[in-house]
């Protein structure tokens, strides 16, 4: 690995300091990616900030009116554990739960993965589908941006090099709510996606279902006909409406992981089952 | 990874920093690069080398260590994160009096083949059952996910890790080799700080 300045800013303003200075430099949260590409050389930077000493960043999740915010520096493990995400935010629970390994977990965190911006990232369906929301502090102050308005390709979002992420919050979901996380690896346990759905069904009938993998970005669609979301409904009447929902769904061929034509119909045979599954579970005991 | 000397292109090198933190129960210092990461100072400055150095990007996990009681890929941590901090590897795991229940259900089950992988294994293990003392078999299977076998010894090691909750839960029904005493709690032995790390149990 290249040398590098290591840089524990104690609060926000001298993180933004740093990196108003040092254009190249890179933010460390939980380093999981970082890490790996400062020593292969894929990352150079003169300057590495870590975040976990900023007084004003923190690893908790707080109720707010409905909702809930996660701190900038919460991993997955706590996000996986939380027994609120687990109740209400299923989806993003069950996305955290197979990020990496119990190592990753303990390291990567929520907003690490969200700015790293990967197409196959486990937990950005589920974020998507629940409407979360970035507050990011920069050189302006505070401003917040819909996940949805975040991601633009592969590593690349609209978020300011010299901005920093640092909460996320869970709008509050009106009514019963039920959703899940689906994804194909080539093996149980440790491995990236190449298909990657989570699906949430609302009381009101509305479906978001997001999916990532297929494409440089996770895309988010909303199905209001109310089909996805009807415990009477035949698969081939939600897989007309799928088609629809996956019709922007664009594999690279680049791909080793899996051939675009492989992605696409898993992408329909994932898609059902997240629907039944996040569908059963709105319909289930204290969803 | 090579020791990252002088071959830096944007600008002089950072001078080394004084890293202070507690390994094995034992306040350690060195002096540390900041692109070094926690496997290269406990490995090579601390001379701790049961921490394996194996795949470095986060997949095998033979570089597995205990920090603030949780387990992490020592490779994946810059030396100067885990400052102030608390780590134990594969040389804290045995107390004073003998092997820990991990350590001796590997023995018997001979989980052990090329052995490689075992301490990463050994620790990531103990760290599962500091949080789930008593796994189920998929959650044994989760747990150790990250620490890869080339000698594909899993069921091996899956039998080791549930013998071991087991006799840790009931330490009277244990019928293997005869014990001093569970491997629960702080030892009772010399003050950590005076003896060697492999003597010295975990915090």
């Amino acid at each position: 690995m290249r040398a590098f300045a290591f840089e524990q800013p104690g609060s926000l303003a001298e993180a933004l300091a740093i990196l108003r200075a040092e254009p190249d430099a890179r933010i460390l949260a939980g380093g999981t990616d970082l890490i790996i590409g400062l020593r292969d050389g894929s990352i150079l930077s003169p300057t590495v900030i870590d975040l976990k000493r900023v007084r004003e960043l923190d690893a908790s999740i707080v109720e707010t009116v409905g909702g809930l915010a996660i701190g900038a520096l919460t991993a997955m493990t706590e996000i996986a554990a939380d027994p609120r995400i687990r109740a209400r935010y299923t989806a993003l629970a069950e996305g955290a739960a197979v990020v990496g390994s119990v190592q990753i977990r303990n390291r990567a965190t929520l907003a690490g993965n969200i700015c790293n911006a990967s197409p196959a990232a486990d937990t950005t369906p589920a974020l998507l589908a629940f409407g979360a929301v970035l507050t990011v502090h920069g050189p302006d102050g505070s401003r917040q941006v819909a996940l949805d308005d975040a991601f633009v390709s592969s590593g690349v979002t609209t978020l300011g090099h010299d901005e920093i992420v640092v909460r996320i919050d869970l709008p509050a979901i009106p009514g019963r709510v039920g959703s899940t996380h689906v994804r194909r690896t080539r093996r149980r346990g440790h491995d990236l996606a190449s298909v990657t759905i989570a699906c949430a069904v609302l009381e009101s009938g509305e479906t978001r279902v997001a999916f990532g993998s297929v494409g440089p970005r996770p895309l988010l669609r909303v199905d209001t006909t109310g089909i996805l979301a009807d415990p009477s409904a035949t698969d081939a009447a939600r897989l007309e409406i799928l088609d629809d929902v996956f019709a922007a769904a664009a594999p690279s061929a680049g791909s080793m992981r899996a051939s675009p034509e492989y992605r696409l119909a898993m992408l329909r045979v994932l898609g059902l089952r997240a629907v039944e599954t996040a569908r059963a579970r709105r319909d289930g005991a204290a969803a | 990874m090579t020791s990252g000397t002088a071959h830096t292109s944007v600008g002089a090198e950072p001078p080394d920093s004084p890293l202070e933190l507690t390994v094995n129960g034992r306040p350690r210092r060195a002096l540390v690069r900041s692109h070094h990461t926690l496997l290269e100072v406990l490995r090579t400055d601390l001379g701790l080398t049961g921490t394996k150095e194996c795949c470095l990007v986060g997949e095998c996990g033979a570089c597995t260590v205990i920090l603030d009681g949780r387990s992490v890929d020592a490779c994946l941590v810059l030396a100067l994160e885990a400052a102030g901090s608390d780590v134990v590897t594969i040389e804290g795991l045995a107390a004073a009096d003998g092997l820990d229940a991990l350590q001796q259900a590997f023995l018997d089950h001979g989980a052990a083949q090329c052995g490689f992988c075992i301490p990463g294994q050994l620790v990531a293990a103990r760290a599962l059952l500091q949080a789930i003392p008593e796994p189920s078999r998929a959650e044994v299977e989760d747990g150790l996910a990250g620490n890869l076998c080339r000698c594909a010894g899993y069921e091996q090691i899956i039998e080791a890790v549930l013998d071991a909750a087991e006799r840790q839960a009931r330490p009277a029904a244990v019928h293997a080799p005869e014990r001093a005493s569970a491997p629960k709690g702080p030892p009772a032995g010399p003050d950590p700080a005076s003896v060697p790390d492999a003597r010295v149990a975990p915090q």
